[in-house]
């Protein structure tokens, strides 16, 4: 069985081809890359790396979000031709949960970050368990990354931290952890897209046609929309 | 000679569309999901709405068009895609949907310039005979396009400020018409008693540029005075001198541009050419001329993908490819191809 892995979430890509469990061949790239332009030729150079066709491989993995809604956007449009046209099973992941896959401690809670701008993060938490799953404890969302940190203090457990958005905010991390705190090593920043197929593998696939991103967020227009009418409605 | 089966992609702006084309003139699928419905509350297109829409839309709308088609992917010959111009975020869905189509199936992919198809839809529909010259009017665009023969472009005038159907959907904003506002304005220009005078933008001595956002101006002043003083406004004239200042310079512009290049043909396109006082208008003025005037019936005027597989036709028969590096190009300038 093989899987093509894609993750264009934020600034850096991965893709992958997997067969029976092997790695056959990963592309990954930390710059901030122009997915629009630069996905689909990466795709291409992973099938000809590893000498098959399109035709030939079994399911999709694709990091459904969040994180940047241009990123995520054009690697879910990918996925989901590529798994229509082809026939072929769609599984989306969270990003944020391909980021903590990079992780292999145990016993720790492990929190992966992507930066939301104006003192805002998005962030789940996840836990490695004793059987090599990982586990969700909160959810994916957006937040205020004090909300994080306080919540991460009172819990008291030792945490990993990892991804871009850990990163950028490592100076508050440390100061509100302390000891408690870790950072994962620099090359477990960027997602991999073959632990993003190790995670679709125990997922439920998409319904292709209506598989969308999870933005974590509406956009600023609805909001706007919603708190008008919500507004109109109380007067 | 065999035939051309191309599927063409549209995503430039709040249309989610796909379409197969034969040989460039028929039309075996015309898929079209638009956003309106759900744009309409916010009162224009909203850029993040449009785009996730897109993504919502794009693989039912191929599927749909390659289904009433009866086609599969081994049948098609190409794929053709807008590149630009239009909303980014918009653009890259169909692009990279439409790469990853044709990486799938193995068929060469060919960017499309949006403007290049609204002209091409007349390939669909009563033909394109050179040198004509194309008035391209929708809320993105107002231009004038000089073709000398298949494939080649001279962009000859253009809006300065604001595109034609923007400053129809301002104005009709000011005056409480729903969205999006050109019906409205058209319906009630037609009924309307009588008519306020507005200024008209001819700009400099022989210039084929237009200028909207003066006229704009005028009328929501005008609409703004007329209420501070508590005066009712009256809507219909109001539409009524608008219509008419566009279509005074609009008009004129097009048919000193049909005369002084001397075409045989004069082609109006875009959203703002369903606009049934423009087009009666144009017409009556190139029959003086004796100029032929082509409109596309209305599903072909505003956006589409068929116009894409129409324009695509004539890029594939002159060798034109992209690779899998195309990419969304809001700015796109519309560039000519060169039969071989
Ligand atoms: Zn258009």
């Amino acid at each position: 069985m093989i899987w093509l892995g894609l993750d264009t979430a934020n600034a850096p890509l991965s893709v992958a081809l997997v067969r029976d469990g092997e790695l056959l061949v990963e592309l990954n790239s930390a710059m901030g890359l122009n997915h629009s332009a630069g996905a689909m030729p990466a795709v291409e150079q992973l099938f000809k790396r590893a000498g098959i066709k399109p035709a030939d491989i079994d399911a999709i993995a694709v990091s459904e979000g969040p994180g940047s809604y241009t990123g995520v956007r054009i690697g879910v449009t990918i996925a989901k031709t590529l798994a229509w046209t082809l026939d072929k099973p769609l599984v989306g992941v969270s990003s944020l949960r391909v980021l903590a896959s990079n992780v292999f401690t145990y016993g720790v809670t492990i929190s992966p970050m992507i930066d939301a701008r104006r003192g805002n993060v998005y962030a789940g938490l996840y836990r490695r368990q004793e059987d090599g799953t990982l586990k969700c404890l909160m959810e994916d969302r957006h937040m205020a990354l004090s909300d994080l940190l306080d919540r991460l203090k009172k819990e008291g457990n030792p945490v990993v931290f990892v991804g871009e958005g850990a990163r950028k905010n490592e100076e508050a991390l440390r100061e509100a952890l302390g000891e408690l705190g870790r950072r994962a090593h620099f090359t477990q920043d960027i997602p991999r897209a073959s632990l993003l197929i190790t995670e679709a593998q125990q997922a439920e696939p998409e319904t292709v046609h209506s598989f969308v991103p999870e933005y974590r967020r509406i956009t600023e227009a609805e909001a706007n929309w919603q708190k008008a009418n919500g507004e109109a409605r109380e007067k | 000679m065999n035939d051309i089966h191309i599927l063409g992609i549209e995503t430039s702006c709040d249309e989610t569309a796909a379409s197969v084309v034969k040989n460039g003139r028929e039309i075996l699928s015309n898929v079209v999901a638009s956003q309106i419905e759900s744009q309409k509350r916010f009162g224009g297109v909203v850029p993040e709405v449009a785009s996730r829409l897109h993504v919502e839309q794009i693989t039912l709308v191929i599927e749909e068009a390659m289904e009433q088609a009866g086609l599969r992917p081994e049948d098609l010959d190409a794929v053709a895609v807008t590149e630009g111009p239009g909303l980014v975020g918009a653009l890259l869905i169909g692009v990279n949907a439409a790469k990853a189509f044709a990486f799938a199936n193995g068929l060469p992919i060919i960017g499309v310039h949006h403007i290049a198809g609204h002209v091409y839809a007349n390939r669909l529909d009563g033909g394109m005979e050179f040198p004509l010259v194309a008035l391209i009017i929708s809320g993105g665009h107002t231009e004038l396009v000089y073709m000398e023969r298949d494939g080649r472009f001279e962009l000859i005038g253009e809006t300065r400020d604001d595109a034609a159907g923007e400053a129809y959907d301002k104005v009709a904003r000011v005056l409480g018409l729903p969205y999006p506002g050109g019906p409205h304005i058209d319906r009630l220009a037609h009924e309307a008693q009588g008519t306020v005078e507005f200024p008209r933008a001819r700009l400099e001595e022989g210039s084929f540029d237009f200028s909207f956002s003066g006229l704009k101006s005028a009328v929501i002043n005008h609409v703004h005075n007329a209420r501070q003083k508590g005066q009712e406004v009256d809507t219909a004239s109001v539409a009524a001198g608008f219509q008419e200042s566009v279509i005074d310079v609009v008009v004129e512009k097009t048919v000193r541009a049909a005369k002084e290049k001397g075409v045989r043909q004069v082609i109006a396109a875009g959203g703002v050419s369903a606009n049934k006082g423009l087009r009666a208008a144009l017409s009556e003025a190139l029959e003086k001329e004796g100029i032929r005037f082509s409109v596309p019936p209305l599903n072909l005027c505003t956006d589409n993908a068929a116009m894409i597989a129409a324009a695509g036709t004539s890029m594939y028969e002159a060798g034109i490819r992209s690779d899998m590096a195309l990419n969304g190009r809001p700015g796109m300038e519309l560039l000519s191809w060169t039969m071989k």
